[in-house]
């Protein structure tokens, strides 16, 4: 049986969200700051191993029941899909397209399609990361 | 200047269909029908650019729009397209074996999308015009060629695939020091920019280093002279359609990217680099067939051959006269088909009697006689007898170097042919002649179907030489003539 630790069980309750709301910012400026999909995906896979570690495997199974392998290639997918329809359209492979839009609350922001191509990086690193430690960590 | 952003499909099926696998590891009959349907579109869409590019037109593609230099290009010039019509060709070839003979246990852990993204790797190697980029496919390939050597899990294959790692690793990290110092010294990863800025630049001895660098690097990528001992370890352990794609594809990228680079960036100082490239393609032609002398398994004697034959396209390299590179190219071709043929025989001998060991094979031909005859002419195809491919191969760069009054490499060249042929009788004495051992009779067409399309096509280039030879040297005569290369990229 493992042992609980009251400390670390704690601790990742409260930095959980904090760690998910930045690598999400990072995903977000990725394309025109430092940043983007693949740091962003290391973070998040960061909060999941410390769940992973403070609560254990099948715990973390109930709260997060998603099959990391198949995120693998739904990222693939995403950034193929981000580069090959500028391709349809008459533009070369990745072109990115970017505008201004204005939101309710935010105010006016810029779109880049360069985001979806980050997050379909992120969901391959999410999905890289987590099915190593899961596969190394769960013998 | 000629846009064309189509020219990525070669990279982008093979990516697509490696996608669609990755989501169905478990449902076999769809894989193998993404990937056949994948590496036939790349083949089409192949054979198109080299009808498009066969009129002298380099067709050059910016990735999202970013004008050269300062995003990654793509250029297919008529090498390039020769090298994916090839490599596609191959493809689909060890694709249709790996249906027959690589088995369930692979097949579910993601086989054919791990042979796919190695495709796209070869593919997206053979396209490129940004050298980082090429660092990255060669990564690509790289690492899924990893994986289809260590799947499956067998001792001694784990114990082969972590050094030939280790042997690309270090390979690799060599790769981005060259890549670095080119950088430092012409500002800039384009490889047609680099061709510009190189001659221009004010320190010759060190671009000289660099040249040399790249020269260790893909010489040890692709298995020449004193850097081969990797190669015969390392390949037979693998399963023999993983093996055929190895020994005749994989080698031959580095061998394209050699051709590559010591045609239009290295050509500062031709009478150091390429002579150094003839004494080495003379050495390795030679060692590679000695080296099967004291060799028992058909498997190994081939892969021992690989070196050998790869020694001749060293020397087409080295020669450097229009007639030598036509001759080289030939030869690319020719070997990545004849090749992929014999270690598909060889494969099939596996899966009929169960060994590839000369020693317990005797009397295939009477057994098994269609599998004879294909490797009886996959032999002599690769020891260079008319009017197969290998003897227009030979011929050709036999003449140039004649020509060129290279005559001692010349003679290295005619004795390796002699040897080639000894040592593909050794096989055809001990595995095909004498009396049969018990085999069973078995159905084998398909298995050997494979191996069999590619020994036509092999005869099929020797009878069609003339046309072949007409490509080939147009693709020389445009290595050459680097400014063209340069002038598609970067424009006037």
């Amino acid at each position: 049986m493992r042992s609980r630790s009251f400390i670390l069980e704690t601790v990742s309750r409260l930095v959980l969200f904090v760690i998910l709301i930045f690598s999400l910012y990072l995903l977000l400026r990725g394309h025109n700051a430092p940043g983007g999909g693949f740091i962003a995906g290391l973070m998040t896979s960061a909060t999941f191993v410390l769940q992973f570690l403070a609560f254990g495997p099948t715990n973390q199974r109930n709260i997060l029941p998603i099959n990391f392998r198949l995120l693998i290639p739904v990222g693939l997918l995403t950034s193929f899909t981000t580069g090959f329809v500028p391709l349809l359209l008459g533009k070369p492979f990745l072109t990115s397209a970017f505008g201004h839009a204005t939101l309710p609350i935010l105010g006016e922001i810029e779109w880049a399609t360069a985001v979806l191509f980050d997050l379909g990086v992120y969901f391959v690193v999410v999905g890289v990361t987590m099915s190593i430690i899961s596969a190394i960590g769960e013998e | 200047m000629m846009q064309s952003n189509w020219i990525i499909l070669p990279v982008l099926f093979p990516l697509f269909g490696a996608i669609l696998n990755f989501f169905m590891p478990k449902r076999v009959k769809a894989q193998k029908l993404v990937a056949a349907t994948a590496l036939t579109a790349t083949l089409l869409y192949s054979i198109y650019l080299l009808s498009y590019t066969r009129t002298g037109a380099i067709a050059v593609f910016s990735a999202s729009d970013w004008p050269a230099p300062f995003g990654i290009v793509f250029a297919c010039d008529l090498l390039s397209a020769i090298m994916l019509v090839a490599s596609g060709i191959v493809a689909l070839a060890v694709l249709f074996y790996s249906f027959w003979s690589i088995g369930q246990g692979r097949e579910q852990h993601n086989y054919y999308a791990f042979y796919l993204l190695m495709l796209m790797g070869v593919n997206g190697s053979f396209l490129t015009g940004d050298i980082f980029n090429l660092y990255v496919f060669f990564e690509i390939l790289l690492i899924s060629s990893y994986i289809l050597m260590a799947l499956g899990g067998e001792k001694e294959q784990l114990r082969e695939s972590f050094k030939y790692m280790v042997i690309n690793i270090i390979a690799s990290a060599l790769f981005l020091v060259g890549v670095a110092l080119l950088y430092a010294v012409t500002g800039t990863l384009n490889m047609a920019d680099i061709a510009v800025k190189v001659q221009a630049a004010s320190d010759q001895g060190l671009l000289t280093v660099i040249a040399m660098i790249f020269m260790i690097v893909f010489g040890i990528k692709a298995a020449i002279f004193p850097l081969y001992f990797w190669l015969p370890q390392s390949y037979p352990t693998t399963p023999p359609a993983v093996n055929a794609a190895f020994g005749g594809l994989l080698a031959k990228v580095g061998v394209y990217v050699l051709f590559r680079i010591f045609t239009l960036i290295f050509i500062n100082d031709i009478g150091y680099t390429h002579s150094i490239l003839i004494f080495i393609g003379g050495v390795t032609m030679l060692l590679g067939v000695l080296g099967t002398v004291g060799q028992m398994d058909m498997r190994r004697i081939l892969s021992f051959h690989i070196i050998s034959q790869i020694g001749y396209m060293i020397l087409g390299l080295g020669i450097f006269t229009p007639l030598a590179l036509a001759g080289g190219i030939y030869f690319i071709v020719h070997n990545i088909i004849v090749k992929t043929a014999l270690f598909l025989t060889a494969g099939v001998t596996d899966q009929l009697t169960g060994t590839t060991d000369l020693h317990k094979l005797g009397g295939l031909l009477k057994a098994y006689p269609a599998l004879g005859l294909t490797f009886f002419l996959a032999g002599v195809s690769l020891a260079g007898a008319p009017p197969l491919s290998g003897f227009f191969g030979k011929f050709v760069l036999i003449v140039a170097g004649l020509e060129a009054q290279h005559y001692l490499v010349i003679a290295v060249a005619i004795g390796t042919s002699l040897l080639t042929l000894f040592s593909m009788m050794k096989i055809f004495r001990y595995a095909f002649w004498g009396q049969p051992r018990e085999y069973q009779p078995q159905k084998y067409g398909r298995f050997l179907a494979p191996a069999a399309i590619l020994v036509v096509l092999s005869l099929a280039m020797g009878i069609g030489a003339e046309w072949m030879l007409d490509v080939v040297s147009a693709a020389a005569t445009q290595l050459l003539r680097p400014e063209l290369y340069i002038t598609a990229v970067l424009g006037a």
